[in-house]
């Protein structure tokens, strides 16, 4: 009886992990490792790759130099940091204007989260008609001031709608941290600063935004990481266009694997995407997954 | 001793008991001319609030009101929330092929969020109940893996599961469950970590297995954080596009991708392409609305811990 629950002892954890591990296995890390490798292939849609396609780096170097990818990187560069320095700009002023205890906050943070729940490809398409030229709401309600902006075929306008979608998707994510942080700091220090005489904004510039700074840090991090990697709602909304325009990142990837067929480019360059997104990855983990738990 | 390979996030809890002690804290204020400040401020942060809301709603709402319209009306004039409400566009979407991407949608959502509980789960368990020779490189693969980008497995699963002819939906199943996998660990391991030892030892001591002490013990102590690790990964089956896009063909096709086609060249039928994205955006609206405290838990546990 007992040897057989040492045996169930020795063996269980090994039971439990295995079906985990094991399609984490097929389905990432094989998957990342097969990314890699067809980097170095020139290989097209529906062919599996040859020794003769072999091309090692020269993908890689000639995907860096096309126009057209590093225009797709300065546009997602520009994306990336303008949304992210809206929202948390945006997400921490009403964190601190909202941070005492409001009737009702738990219902409005419920439709506050409502924006990032549903389908990204929805909300591409809602904000594709709010824009639109003729039949959107937002040139209908500007008609009163006569002007009728060609939002999504103007390149730089159709940018200011991608950011705006953004923002309006993700600022709320930032506030409800923002605010969870805020309600987690020690009210001490805050009435101390309080006596001290400090004005308010004093008390939130060196008390509140200090206390708060890891909290921002993993907020700004886990942003940039979606801000990357997304491609639905630009998908939806203008696929890229005008031009350039809005050609985010990962929807050139997506683009040249499955539209021009270029596997091999396709691949090198998800696999760039793969470094950065790790490498941010790893700062985050630095600062919200220290390998040991607090005080241990 | 071992080490702990995870933080934990705190469930919403903490939170709840520091707003009650500021509550207090403000009710206990004295000053009766602040407290009248206070109460005119107060009157213009609800006032943000209701505005942020409005912004947070509106643009779901005119979905809605669009989706309920006829084509004249859309096309017609200005934009008005009120109309006369007509299901014909739902009609025209249901008419079409949209009832079988809808049905590979539940079925694909569903087996990937039930797949990935158990298999999660018993994962975190074993992370967080044994010492075992790969403890480490599990815990911290996992760890690494939580942000790979789908646009990046999208080639590469396009390569690998082709052959295999696992492309559509058992594809999807085992993507989606791959992709959610380290999130569910991570974020069941803090729960599992506030479940005492104790119990475990006492009912071990009764002579119960590591088996059935998983199932019939600590599942069912671990409901708050299942709820919350369920609507994350059905949200992504439900959601998701580029997999979708890639691995399923006419009749494997999911909703989000189903949504996109009704996108053509020739002009939108904005009507039924909103009636379509309603259909969509329905389910996790819904799960909002019945599990909002689990989902800001899920949402403020990678960020906010004590």
């Amino acid at each position: 009886m007992l040897g057989r629950w040492g045996f169930d002892r020795r063996l269980a954890p090994y039971v439990f992990a295995a079906p985990a591990v094991l399609i984490m296995a097929v389905g990432l890390f094989y998957p990342v490792v097969e990314a890699v490798r067809l980097s170095l292939y020139e290989v097209r849609l529906g062919e599996p790759p040859t020794p003769q396609a072999f091309r090692g780096l020269s993908i890689l170097a000639e995907a860096l130099a096309d126009s057209s990818v590093r225009t797709s990187m300065a546009v997602t560069l520009q994306f990336s940091v303008l949304v992210v320095a809206v929202e948390m700009v945006l997400g921490v002023a009403l964190a601190l204007a909202l941070e005492k205890p409001l009737r009702g906050m738990r219902a409005f943070r419920t439709l506050f989260v409502l924006p990032m729940m549903i389908a990204p490809i929805c909300v591409g398409l809602i904000w594709r008609y709010m824009f639109d030229v003729n039949v959107g709401p937002i040139n209908s309600w500007l008609a009163m001031f006569h002007v009728k902006p060609a939002w999504l075929a103007d390149p730089s306008l159709a940018f200011f709608t991608l950011c705006v979608t953004d923002i309006w998707q993700f600022t709320p994510f930032v506030f409800i941290l923002a605010l969870a942080g805020l309600q987690g700091i020690d009210q001490s220090a805050v009435e101390a600063a309080k006596i001290d005489g400090a004005s308010v904004l004093q008390t939130i510039r060196y008390i509140k935004i200090p206390l708060l700074a890891p909290i921002l840090m993993i907020t700004i991090l886990m942003r940039l990481i979606d801000a990357l990697r997304g491609l639905e709602v630009v998908y939806a909304m203008t696929n890229g266009g005008p031009g350039l325009s809005t050609e985010l990142f990962s929807l050139h990837i997506y683009k040249s694997a499955f539209v021009t067929q270029r596997m091999g480019h396709s691949a090198a360059l998800s696999v760039c995407l793969l470094v950065v997104t790790t490498a941010l990855s790893a700062a985050l983990l630095m600062w919200s997954n220290p390998m040991r738990r607090k005080g241990g | 001793m071992h080490q702990p390979l995870f933080s934990q996030p705190r469930a919403s809890q903490p939170l709840v008991t520091q707003s009650r002690v500021s509550h207090v804290l403000a009710a206990a204020a004295p000053a009766a001319a602040e407290s009248g400040a206070d109460r005119g401020g107060q009157g213009l942060r609800f006032g943000v609030l209701v505005l942020l809301a409005a912004l947070s709603v509106l643009p779901i709402l005119v979905m809605l009101s669009t989706s309920l319209k006829t084509q004249r009306q859309i096309l017609g004039g200005d934009f008005s929330f009120f109309v006369m409400p007509t299901f014909d566009n739902y009609r025209g979407v249901l008419e079409g092929r949209f009832l079988g991407y809808l049905g590979n949608s539940v079925i694909v959502s569903i087996s990937a969020t039930l797949l990935t509980l158990i298999f999660g789960t018993m994962c975190a368990y074993a992370i967080s109940r044994f010492r075992f020779a790969g403890r480490s490189p599990i815990a911290i693969g996992t760890l690494l893996l939580r942000t790979v980008p789908p646009a990046v497995l999208a080639i590469p699963a396009y390569f690998i599961l082709t052959p295999l002819h696992l492309d559509g939906l058992t594809g999807l199943v085992i993507s989606y469950v791959a992709l959610n996998l380290p999130f569910t660990i991570w974020l069941l391991y803090g729960f599992i970590e506030q479940v005492p030892t104790e119990l475990e030892e006492a009912a071990t001591v009764d002579g119960c297995g590591p088996y059935r002490l998983f199932f019939t013990l600590i599942l069912p102590l671990l409901k708050p954080g299942l709820a919350a690790a369920a609507i994350f990964t059905f949200r992504i089956g439900w959601n998701e596009l580029v997999l979708a896009s890639i691995l399923t063909n006419r009749t494997s096709r999911t909703l989000p991708y189903g949504v996109y086609l009704f996108i053509t060249d020739v002009g939108i039928d904005w009507g039924q392409l909103m009636a379509a994205g309603m259909l969509v955006a329905l389910p996790p609206l819904i799960f909002t609305f019945i599990a909002a405290r689990q989902i800001i838990t899920g949402l403020t546990a990678g960020a906010v811990k004590g």
